[in-house]
């Protein structure tokens, strides 16, 4: 059996020396650390977590979120699943959004992998990640009208038809193609070294 | 560029000549990129999945991945029924092994509830879902390799897998839709030969897997196809948060069975094989060489089987049994209640990962106190995997786009939900 090699509080500890100030609460529920942080701390938070090497989150493994409804002051909820390769920890980090400003930081510049992940919860609960490189919906198609995991969509909500859209013209990888692929032909004509595959 | 040389050609007619800028390289033919759609309905993608690629020549320029076209609002159905009603929409999630995803919904609900299943079901569970795994890693290197045109590989492990579905299919009674799995336990027990028809069935399942070895592992046209495509090295694979083969085949060791043991899997012995370049050779390999690892965890947990209980005893989680319930009051208030409210845990949330066919699968659920999850949210391996496709695709050929959403194994079920 793989020992996790830190403890709980360990680890609870080391946060708390590396970027104590950033977190305005923290508990161990059922065994694993959660931690709550201000929208405003989050990137710096998380990128903290990421490069500290007392920590060394370096997978990200999941971002969802929650939506509160009335039952809380803030509506939203962001929650960040973290996971340490080399230690073997989990960390959970959770995010108050208001309702009338959902956006927070995007994390694609830390993990790659963030992308879809965020595409995700803007798609189902519409908070907005400034920086994200191409924030369009994912599981739902454009033209769909609101956000269906928020508490107020209901269950069996009906969607408006949709115009025919001309495949050709509108949703071609071009047209799509983010502001990091403009340079794609210099790349190409400086010969592929990054593109062997 | 530099400066502008002119090269007088012969034009081979008549002795004309004619002044030209010399060609470098990268400096082609007048050529423009050209949109190509695979997708929602490709014959070689299988699963919904539109892929629009943009082509210069043979080469994939750009790429852009539309998931979604399977989206059936799983988090939001499981909002509407009881913890355990949910089990059949898991099913639907990674249709290839649904015991798995079934199992992981369980763990996720006793976390919650901190109960533990009793040993036996832990014991059940783990046969059941490692059978799954090679049935999910059959149909994966089956396809891939049908659509590299190794058709008769295809055929020998989709018969090994109808033998382990067989299997399945004793113990369950459903072969795709299993719904097996129950809070605090699962629904059956094992059948009393079923220890003697799984030996008979993993010889069969050996057989056909080393007819395949042979057939694929060192063929030659197999390896062109497969080696040193869609490398991502193990930095990149964590960037993009890949679990599962996908991660292992980059070489980095991470295993939720071996990291965070649940369902006792500390107890068995077993090697997590991990791929070296993290190309799709490597991940075919990783997939490979975990067939034979899930059968030895079968073979330890039948041969240590416990006896015992397969459901934990307590009447607010699991039904009672049936005499109780027909012969006394408090059995009967104990079913009405489980069946009309549910299993209720308590106000919290938690997340909780198991290693499904493709990876971390992981459950994130929030409890109001109410018989119902106030959220419930899956953690999906295929969905996070074709976030790294457009990256493995840049630069690749149109050709090594099969093999890697091959490798890839997108589930629509469990990438759309």
């Amino acid at each position: 059996m793989v020992e996790r090699i830190r403890s709980v509080e360990q680890l609870q500890e080391a946060l708390a020396q590396s970027c104590g100030e950033l977190i305005s609460k923290a508990a161990v529920e059922l065994g694993d650390l959660v931690v709550e942080v201000k929208p405003h701390d989050l990137s710096a938070f998380l990128r903290r977590c990421k490069e500290a090497p007392a920590l060394a989150f370096n997978l990200l493994v999941d971002i969802t979120a929650v939506d509160w409804m009335d039952s809380r002051e803030v509506r939203f909820e962001l929650v960040y699943q973290l996971l340490s390769l080399s230690t073997h920890s989990r960390l959970t980090v959770k995010v108050p959004v208001s309702e009338d400003s959902p956006e927070v930081e995007s994390v694609v510049q830390l993990w790659s992998g963030a992308n879809f992940l965020e595409r995700e919860v803007w798609d189902m609960f519409g908070i907005r990640f400034s920086g994200h490189p191409d924030l369009r919906r994912i599981l739902m198609y454009d033209e769909f009208v609101g956000h269906p995991l928020r508490k107020d969509y209901p269950v069996q909500g009906k969607q408006p038809r949709i115009a025919l859209r001309s495949p050709e013209v509108e949703n071609t990888a071009r047209n799509m193609r983010r502001p990091d692929l403009v340079t794609i032909r210099s790349r190409r004509s400086s010969g592929g070294e990054q593109q062997s595959a | 560029m530099g400066e502008e040389k002119l090269l007088e050609v012969d034009m081979g007619i008549g002795g004309i000549t004619t002044t030209m800028r010399p060609r470098e390289v990268g400096d082609d033919l007048h050529s423009e990129t050209m949109i190509v759609n695979m997708g929602p309905a490709h014959p070689a993608t299988h699963g919904t999945v539109r892929i629009v690629t943009e082509l210069l020549g043979e080469k994939i320029v750009d790429a852009d991945v539309e998931v979604g076209y399977l989206h059936r609002g799983f988090e939001k159905m499981c909002e509407t029924v009881d913890y355990n009603q949910v089990m059949p929409y898991t099913d639907r999630l990674n249709y290839v092994s649904p015991v798995i995803n079934n199992f992981g919904w369980c763990h996720t609900i006793e976390k919650l509830l901190q109960i533990e299943a009793p040993k036996r079901a832990q014991y059940i569970r783990v046969i059941l879902s490692e059978i799954s795994r090679v049935s999910d890693h059959l149909t994966c290197l089956g396809a891939s390799a049908m659509e590299l045109g190794a058709f008769t590989v295809m055929l020998y492990m989709m018969e090994a897998r109808e033998l382990l579905w067989d299997l399945l299919e004793e113990v369950t009674g459903a072969r795709l839709t299993v719904s097996f799995g129950r809070v605090g336990g699962v629904k059956d027990d094992l059948t009393p030969n079923f220890a003697e028809k799984m030996k008979v069935v993993f010889k069969g399942v050996r057989d056909h897997l080393v007819n395949c070895d042979r057939l694929l592992t060192r063929n030659r046209i197999f390896i062109e196809r497969m080696c040193d495509i869609a490398v991502l090295t193990a930095e990149e694979a964590i960037n993009y948060s890949l679990t599962g083969p996908m991660l292992r085949g980059a070489g980095v060791n991470y295993d939720v069975r071996k990291a965070f043991p649940y369902s006792s899997y500390e107890e068995f012995e077993f090697e997590v094989p991990v791929g070296s370049k993290g190309d799709n050779y490597d991940r075919f390999l990783v997939r490979f060489n975990e067939m034979e690892q899930s059968l030895r965890i079968c073979e330890q947990a039948i041969d240590r089987l416990p006896e015992g209980p397969i459901i934990v005893d307590d009447p607010h989680v699991a039904l009672v049994p049936k005499d109780e319930v027909y012969n006394s009051i408090d059995g009967m208030i104990n079913h009405f209640e489980l069946v009309m409210y549910g299993v209720k845990p308590p106000k919290g949330s938690v997340y909780h990962a198991v290693e499904g066919g493709n990876g971390e699968l992981g459950f994130f659920v929030v409890s109001d106190g109410s018989g119902r999850p106030y959220r419930a949210h899956v953690r999906a391996p295929s969905f996070i995997h074709m976030g790294s496709m457009r990256k493995m695709l840049l630069g690749a050929n149109v050709s090594d786009l099969i093999p890697t959403f091959g490798m890839v194994n997108m589930i629509g079920g469990e990438c759309d939900r």
